[in-house]
């Protein structure tokens, strides 16, 4: 007899939640290869974020001011603590450090022009400083990282700023990493290593341990400036509270807080995805610590990770921050997952190149490769020609300049005439999640999960 | 040549540092001495002009730090992260070394007369380093250029991640770190090691050192990348 099995047409496709076909296909390729997987960019995950906070403007109960002919100074000050000569912006929005390994010499020129048009800062990355850096920028961040390429007490005295940088918001507790392919002869010679090495920089300073030794550290970059220029420590989000209160304590003018959607060039997607915290949760934690030691205003809080748009930029200053630095947005700005590059005003078709790395416009964060279709994140010598200066910085310019008529915006909605005057009583919470890491009431209501006992 | 002396006890450290950055010609060689240090961190940090200064006593943290053009010698012990970052000059330490010694240095020569504690020449870019004692464990981790002489013995994890720095060890290893291997002692081994024990004023034979240098095998950490099963 002929007995057939039973077919149920429902789960004869079921996709597994557990075992997706995304999943299954990591799995496979870890059998593969016997290797952890290697990308660029932020967390892709979904996470609690500023999305979920929405403004109160002003209304009967609050007074708005007229959206764009009234005042509303933008104007921040960062390094007022200790530092002679504190940053002035003209923007409360900063171009995050990013290296040059990682990005192009043009790329990094166009990040300086940009900034010095917008009035604000950008700030070097793992590999120390290049000329056409700190001749575009006039006012530069000079980042100290555990691996020291290329780091020199003249381009110490060059900077504007110091950021002593502990970690980074995509990786926390991990250093940096430039893939071989990336290590052309320039960017081998600033770092002192043989080219096409795989370069790892280590996770841990070399001359110090320990939120103690820190202190000393910072003396010694105030020690070797004269104390004439602000010192930053940025920590990537995971114990913000106590990381906060002790890069304080060792001496900080500016605390730079680094959530997990943060970008990297180059880092294992299990450290993405799976390590630190969301840049919301993260804000909150940092303010409260400031607040906790009464050094609110005294010592300035940069927010970064994940940050695109002014209203973001709105919502990380009402919560407390001083100021926002990008990075991701930066690049997108550039370009980056673009279907074109432009040469000489005309569009040219990237998808070939996007093709070659098995993606799509869209989807791309193979800056690890360095096989960057539209020249951003590369040092190959015929890709990065596809990223001109000229264009570079005007794209840059022009979101800059976007974000900050957006933050203006809302904050005349609300009633400000200054953006540092925006505060958390403007905000609610539209999801649960955002209410309890964000610690703002959920919408409609006076709810806080996790305060006041409830 | 002009001398002139600096009173920690009675004058503040920054007072002094910034004499020493500011208060200088360019290629101003007068000799400073540096009385009741005390311990204090960051002595003579971000010297840029080529004098010498002379710290009468022990000295704290980085002291030295990211020399260039400067001669500065310790009479006495120094703290962690002596000479880091040293560009050019030299820094002498009469007495014995703290953690860190010479780190990330891109240029120069420190000599410890004495021993140095864990990681001497961490993350080394190009610096001289000669101990005329014994280091500690994780000595010459990560580093990239220059070379490290050690006249005494080593701890563990010698040379761990070595990129393209030399190691010259005269006494025994507790072990290698990763990477870390023996190789045979060439003609310009011989030549640059005499050199620099010459320079730090050591009298030992250059035959009695062996040479710790980088296998090359974590250069390319996806070697492997390709392999199918």
């Amino acid at each position: 007899m002929d007995i057939k099995p039973v077919s149920f047409k429902r789960v004869s496709r079921e996709e597994s939640a557990s075992f997706d076909r995304s999943t299954i296909d990591y799995i496979q390729n870890a059998a593969a290869h016997g290797l952890y997987e290697i990308r660029g960019m932020g967390a892709k995950r979904k996470l609690p974020h500023f999305d979920d906070l929405l403004f109160l403007a002003g209304s009967l109960s609050r007074y708005p001011l007229e959206g764009y002919r009234e005042k509303c100074v933008t104007k921040t000050i960062l390094g007022t603590r200790f530092a002679k000569k504190p940053i002035e912006l003209d923007i409360p929005i900063t171009i995050a450090g990013m290296s040059f390994g990682a990005l192009s010499a043009n790329v990094k020129e166009s990040l300086g022009r940009a900034a010095t048009a917008m009035g604000t800062t950008t700030t070097t990355g793992d590999g120390g400083m290049t000329p056409e850096e700190r001749n575009s920028s006039k006012t530069l961040v000079y980042q100290c990282l555990p691996s020291r390429y290329g780091f020199n007490p003249d381009d110490v005295r060059r900077a504007d700023a110091i950021e002593v940088v502990i970690g980074q918001g995509a990786k926390p507790g991990g250093g940096g990493m430039l893939l071989g392919q990336k290590v052309n002869p320039r960017v081998a010679k600033m770092r002192t290593l043989p080219q096409g090495v795989d370069q790892r920089s280590a996770c841990r300073h070399p001359d110090w341990t320990g939120p103690d030794d820190l202190a000393i550290k910072i003396q010694e970059l105030r020690e070797l400036t004269d104390w004439e220029k602000p010192i930053y420590v940025k920590v990537g989000a995971t114990r913000t509270f106590n990381d906060v209160k002790l890069a304080v304590h060792a001496g900080a003018d500016v605390v730079v807080v680094d959530g997990m959607q943060g970008g990297t060039a180059a880092t294992q997607t299990c450290y993405i995805e799976h390590i630190g915290i969301p840049t919301l949760a993260a804000v909150r934690q940092a303010v409260d610590a400031l607040e906790d030691l009464n050094m609110k205003g005294q010592v300035q809080l940069i927010v970064s990770g994940g940050i695109r748009s002014g209203a973001d930029v709105a919502k990380a200053l009402a919560m407390g921050a001083d100021a926002v630095a990008i990075g991701q947005g930066i690049l997108f700005a550039l370009g980056c997952n673009s279907e074109t590059y432009i040469q000489d005003g005309k569009h040219i078709s990237a998808l070939e190149g996007y093709d070659a790395l098995g993606t799509q416009p869209g989807f791309c964060h193979h800056c690890h490769t360095g096989k960057c279709p539209v020249g951003v994140t590369t040092q190959d010598s015929v890709l990065e020609q596809r990223l001109q200066p000229d264009v570079g910085a005007r794209r840059v310019k022009n979101y800059l300049k976007t974000l900050n008529m957006e933050l203006t915006t809302i904050a005349r909605a609300c009633g400000k005439q200054n953006v540092h005057h925006l505060e958390r009583e403007d905000l609610v919470a539209l999801t649960l999640e955002a209410a309890a890491m964000a610690r703002i009431p959920l919408a409609g209501t006076s709810w806080i999960p996790g305060h006041n006992g409830y | 040549m002009e001398r002139m002396t600096f009173d920690l006890a009675s004058s503040s450290l920054t007072e002094m540092n910034t004499f020493l950055h500011k208060g200088l010609e360019e290629g101003d060689k007068r000799h400073i001495s540096v009385l009741n240090p005390d311990g204090a961190h960051n002595i003579a940090v971000g010297l840029n002009h080529p004098v010498t200064v002379e710290i009468h006593g022990h000295a704290g943290y980085y002291a030295g730090g990211m020399n260039k053009h400067a001669r500065v010698v310790i009479h006495g012990s120094a703290g962690t992260g002596v000479a880091e970052n040293m560009m050019s000059g030299s820094v002498h330490v009469k007495g014995f070394a703290s953690n860190g010694a010479g780190a990330t240095a891109h240029g120069g020569l420190l000599v410890i007369d004495g021993d140095a504690g864990l990681r001497c020449g961490i993350s080394l870019k190009g610096g001289d380093i000669v101990v005329g004692g014994s280091v500690g464990s994780f000595s010459g981790f990560m580093a990239q250029a220059g070379h490290m002489v050690i006249c005494g013995d080593a701890g563990d994890a010698l040379g761990d991640s070595l990129y393209e720095a030399v190691i010259y060890l005269r006494g025994n290893v507790k072990s290698l770190g990763a990477d870390a291997q023996f190789e045979d002692m060439t003609d310009a081994d011989y030549a640059t090691l005499a050199e620099l024990l010459s320079k730090a004023g050591m009298d030992h034979d250059p035959k009695s050192f062996k040479r710790i240098a980088s296998a090359r095998t974590l250069y390319h950490w996806n070697a492997d990348a390709n392999q199918e099963y």
